[in-house]
């Protein structure tokens, strides 16, 4: 029987943050009421001409920077022609013979290790708007209607060789585009939202065979999960297709998530002439050396260099290192926090459990900075100081999370204190041994496990005042001399 | 009563500099002037408007006030004049002669629309054109032909021929048109008034309807060399709304009227002078260096040996830009729609067979051809090659000389119909202006007399980039060799 390889290449749309779009000096930012983000460029009304947004282009090249790209001195727009209703001009303003960035790579990590996945280029081009079918009609209009807010928003294209071997590879290069894109600050990169949309060229061949085999182009992804599993779908059918004896089609095929199933959307004879021409409106994009470096000098440090500098000089476990960096905002709170005198591994288990598990629950975006640094140092500070254990700060974490508290003001109007008073927890150890003759007698018979439930025992009776380590000491004490 | 009608045709025949003048002293008011216009406009037989402004009136109302209170804006403050109906207008309909927007009302004015209304001019209405900008006749009007003003029975020129026949009537001071490929220049030569396109990026395009993106530029029509001076101060520079706009400082175009022929060195490129140049219209450019080299110009002949390549580079240049520019006319947001459709695409398909003229669709299927995949290359990225080549002719011959004279077209103008069976007839006539728009330069046509049959002839002059102030030195001093 064959074995087969699954080839992946992927072109991954992402939204860039600027204030406004990338023509006109509409605000590129949501509205739920329809064509309230246009104007005569943006809805391409007769005679407007587009004017390229600076910040756009700096985005662009620091995204270019970010991924190791050679930024080219001389990019140009073009114009790709088509017709549709959610396209005001007819044409796309995309980069297609001078993109603004070549080459590039990308290093991922998966179960099989690690891969350097290389990338083609990086052009810029305008989003198109949105259509809004409707069945009964809205607002009695019926049909379809276009809502052109989205129209003429800056996009980056990152279009990656084809080097990725497996879906699990095309999830982590996503995931690791996302990163990166986020450090450098130039996009919210979110798939469930479409500030990042990603489309897989997955293709299958005998393995060690040099050719490529025919590819099929897979949209609506709209999550790196499904990522995974729309590419493991394509590979396994277009297997089970020349395995019965077919051969795969050129086309472009949609990805339905629910079902798991993707759908023929388009056959490659019907694929469009685009007409590529350079765009007349524009003038080409001249960047000197001196500006590219200056947009270098913005970026922060990235995962990479983090990640070993923690290892490096923290002595942070490498799994750590990875999981905080994978986040633009963890990584930077991490730091921060370490920086105020935080102990290293301490804090790492503070962001990888209390933050990301409240981020996670309470689907607050991380880039809100829902806890500051100081307070996060604050806290753990309060606890090392034995002012307060364990899980009263988490309690206090989440009230800081949900309010933006210092930790301080929260402990001291919860009225917390860790009882650390031999005298007052002595009572309460001999209470708790009187009530508990069962676990007692265990721990005479040599079940010295029971331990634990009666300090638990003792946290209760406290209100979860006492300092477990304390009464840890002074039970195992008053357990001894009753032997 | 025949005092008072030749009192009124005097006032309407003036120059905008001397209504300017007039309207100064304080002897004629801007209503006056707007109430005469209009009166001509709707007197005339010659098709050369499409829209009349309804407020026409009230700006000249408020010219006046300003006057009154001593807050005049200047020059052309007051002065009544028209746009081609490509140029955007917000509240008054801009059609470009074309049933595909026979009814869109822009919501926001083009650059020099408002510029122009700023420099307090008022806006008598839009001007018939060939649809789109394209074509050499003013047939092409879904409103009908422009008739030209000297012999009706003959086309106006084109594209811009009803900017060009408005101000040979005597229907507006001044006008504005666009000249693509020799549009503005070729209409006022067969009209006999005075056109100019300026370097590509001096005037903003922003609010002109798009025909060809990389060609297009808006110029003056006016009754002489002072006036387009004048126009040219109001309108030119810098506009952040147009990328291809250009910063270069700006000149006061009125100095260079007086600085005579004396010294300038002018050429005579012998490509523009031979086959196909009828002679009457050679002899009349001749005529023109006779005159300058009269009050001291040199005068040679030269050579731009690229330039057989001008015209197909041209058409197929402007033919590509204009089928990408022209898809936005597909029925969903404004303009025409078909009544009847089954699906999307035949709405797209229907709006926009039924929405354009024949010449449109003719450039529109060039344009579709020529980017397709596989014949970019040939057409396309040819064109481009031979645009650098023209430059360069351009660029050698302007090391010598400070401008360069032509006529602006080969003949006279024809008779309405004629050459309707063949569009590549009237393509070639476009032979003497099309490489200035390929190059980007600057090019002013002057009125320089007429042939046997009375009919008015054309000289072009040609300068390096910006160099419109050169163009109106030559200008100006030929008007003074021609009325010595």
């Amino acid at each position: 029987m064959t074995t087969y390889e699954i080839v992946v290449g992927i072109e991954c749309h992402v939204e860039l943050k600027t204030k406004t779009k990338l023509f006109c000096g509409c605000a590129a930012e949501f509205s739920d009421d329809p064509n309230r983000r246009v104007c005569p460029v943006c809805l391409a009304l007769p005679g407007a001409l587009p004017v390229v947004n600076r910040q756009a282009i700096e985005y662009a090249v620091k995204a270019a920077l970010a991924l190791h790209c050679e930024v080219q001195p001389f990019s140009r727009f073009d114009r790709k022609n088509y017709y549709y209703p959610d396209l005001p001009g007819a044409y796309q303003i995309t980069q297609m013979f001078h993109p603004i960035a070549k080459g590039g790579y990308v290093d991922i990590e998966t179960t099989k290790g690690s891969r350097r996945i290389r990338l083609n280029r990086i052009h810029v081009e305008a989003d198109a708007g949105k259509l809004l079918h409707a069945s009964g009609g809205i607002g009695g209009a019926g049909g379809t209607l276009a809502d052109d807010n989205r129209a003429s928003t800056p996009l980056i294209e990152i279009v990656s060789e084809p080097d990725l071997r497996s879906a699990e590879e095309a999830r982590v290069y996503g995931e690791k585009l996302r990163t990166i894109l986020e450090y450098a600050g130039v996009s919210d990169v979110k798939m469930e939202q479409g500030s990042m949309r990603c489309d897989a060229n997955v293709s299958v061949r005998p393995k060690g065979d040099p050719v490529l085999g025919t590819r099929a182009e897979i949209k609506n992804v709209n999550s790196f999960k499904a990522l995974e599993r729309a590419v493991n779908y394509e590979a396994d059918r277009q297997i089970d297709l020349i395995e019965d004896g077919g051969s795969v089609v050129q086309e472009t095929r949609g990805w339905d998530d629910e079902k798991g199933v993707s759908i023929s959307m388009r056959l490659k004879e019907n694929a469009h002439d685009y007409r590529y021409f350079p765009e007349p409106d524009l003038p080409p994009i001249l960047l000197d050396p001196e500006r590219i470096k200056g947009i270098g000098l913005t970026l922060p440090e990235m995962p990479e260099d983090r990640k070993s500098r923690w290892i490096k000089e923290l002595n942070l476990p490498a799994c750590d290192s990875e999981q905080i960096a994978s986040s633009r905002f963890s990584a930077e709170l991490f730091d921060r926090t370490v920086a105020l005198g935080a102990d290293p591994k301490t804090a790492a288990n503070w962001i990888m459990g209390e933050w990301t598990r409240c981020v996670r629950v309470k689907g607050i975006g991380m880039e809100t900075e829902p806890v500051k640094a100081e307070h996060l140092a604050a806290l753990l500070g309060q606890v090392s100081a034995g002012k307060i254990n364990n899980k009263q700060a988490k309690e206090v974490f989440e009230e800081m999370f949900d309010t933006g508290e210092a930790p301080e003001q929260i402990i001291q109007r919860k009225g917390m204190v860790q009882v650390s008073d031999t005298g007052a927890l002595d009572a309460i150890v001999q209470q708790v041994l009187a009530d508990h003759p069962k676990s007692v007698e265990d721990y005479r018979n040599g079940r010295t496990q029971a331990i634990g439930f009666l300090v638990g025992q003792v946290m209760k009776a406290s209100k979860g005042q006492a300092n477990p380590g304390l009464a840890n000491q002074l039970l195992a004490a008053a357990l001894e001399a009753m032997k | 009563m025949n005092q008072s009608i030749s009192a009124a045709e005097e006032l309407a025949a003036l120059t905008a500099h001397d209504a300017s003048c007039r309207l100064a002293e304080g002897t004629v008011s801007s209503v006056q002037l707007t109430q005469l216009m209009l009166d001509r406009i709707a007197a005339s037989q010659n098709n050369a408007f499409i829209t009349v402004n309804p407020k026409a009136l009230e700006e000249a109302a408020a010219a006046d006030a300003r006057r009154q209170k001593g807050e005049a804006r200047g020059p052309l403050d007051g002065i009544p004049m028209a746009l081609k109906d490509n140029i955007s207008t917000q509240g008054l309909r801009t059609t470009c002669a074309s049933r595909m927007l026979a009814e869109f009302v822009p919501p926001y004015s083009a650059t020099v629309a408002r510029r122009l209304s700023e420099a307090g001019c008022v806006l008598l209405g839009k001007l018939n054109m060939d649809e789109f900008a394209m074509g050499s006749t003013s047939e092409n009007s879904y409103f009908g032909p422009v008739r030209n003003p000297r012999d009706p029975q003959r086309i106006a020129g084109g594209s811009s021929g009803g900017s060009a026949a408005a101000v040979a009537e005597n229907l507006a001071y001044f006008t504005l048109g666009s000249d693509t490929g020799g549009s503005v220049r070729q209409p006022a030569a067969m009209c006999g008034v005075m056109g100019m396109k300026p370097t590509y990026g001096r005037i903003s395009r922003y609010g002109v309807v798009a025909f060809a993106s990389s060609l297009d530029q808006i110029g003056p029509i006016t009754k002489d060399a002072q006036d387009c001076a004048l126009v040219l101060n109001a309108i030119a520079g810098k506009d952040p709304y147009d990328g291809s706009s250009l910063m270069n400082p700006l000149p006061d175009y009125l100095d260079a009227l007086k600085d005579g022929a004396a010294g300038l060195r002018i050429g005579i490129p012998k490509e523009y002078m031979g086959e196909g140049i009828s002679e009457e219209v050679r002899m009349a450019v001749e005529r023109v260096a006779g005159l300058l080299e009269a009050q001291g110009a040199i005068v040679e002949t030269c050579s731009l040996p690229r330039t057989e390549y001008a015209l197909s580079a041209y058409y197929v240049i402007s033919s590509a830009e204009a089928c990408s520019n022209l898809g936005r006319y597909d029925g969903v947001k404004y303009g025409y729609r078909t009544q009847a459709y089954a699906n999307l695409a035949e709405m797209i398909e229907k709006t926009r067979s039924e929405g354009f003229g024949d010449e449109v669709k003719r450039r529109i299927l060039l344009g579709t051809y020529t980017l397709s995949a596989g014949y970019f290359d040939a057409y396309y990225k040819r064109a481009q090659q031979a645009r650098t080549l023209i430059m360069e002719d351009f660029r050698k011959v302007f090391r010598q000389y400070d401008v360069l004279l032509t006529p602006t077209s080969p003949v006279t103008a024809w008779a309405l119909g004629q050459k309707h069976a063949n569009p590549l007839e009237i393509y070639a006539m476009d032979v003497c202006t099309v490489s200035v728009n390929v190059a980007g330069l600057p090019a002013l046509s002057l009125p320089c007399g007429t042939d046997s049959q009375g009919l008015p002839i054309g000289a072009q002059f040609i300068a390096n980039t910006l160099g419109e102030a050169v163009l109106l030195r030559a200008a100006a001093a030929a008007e003074k060799g021609g009325k010595a």
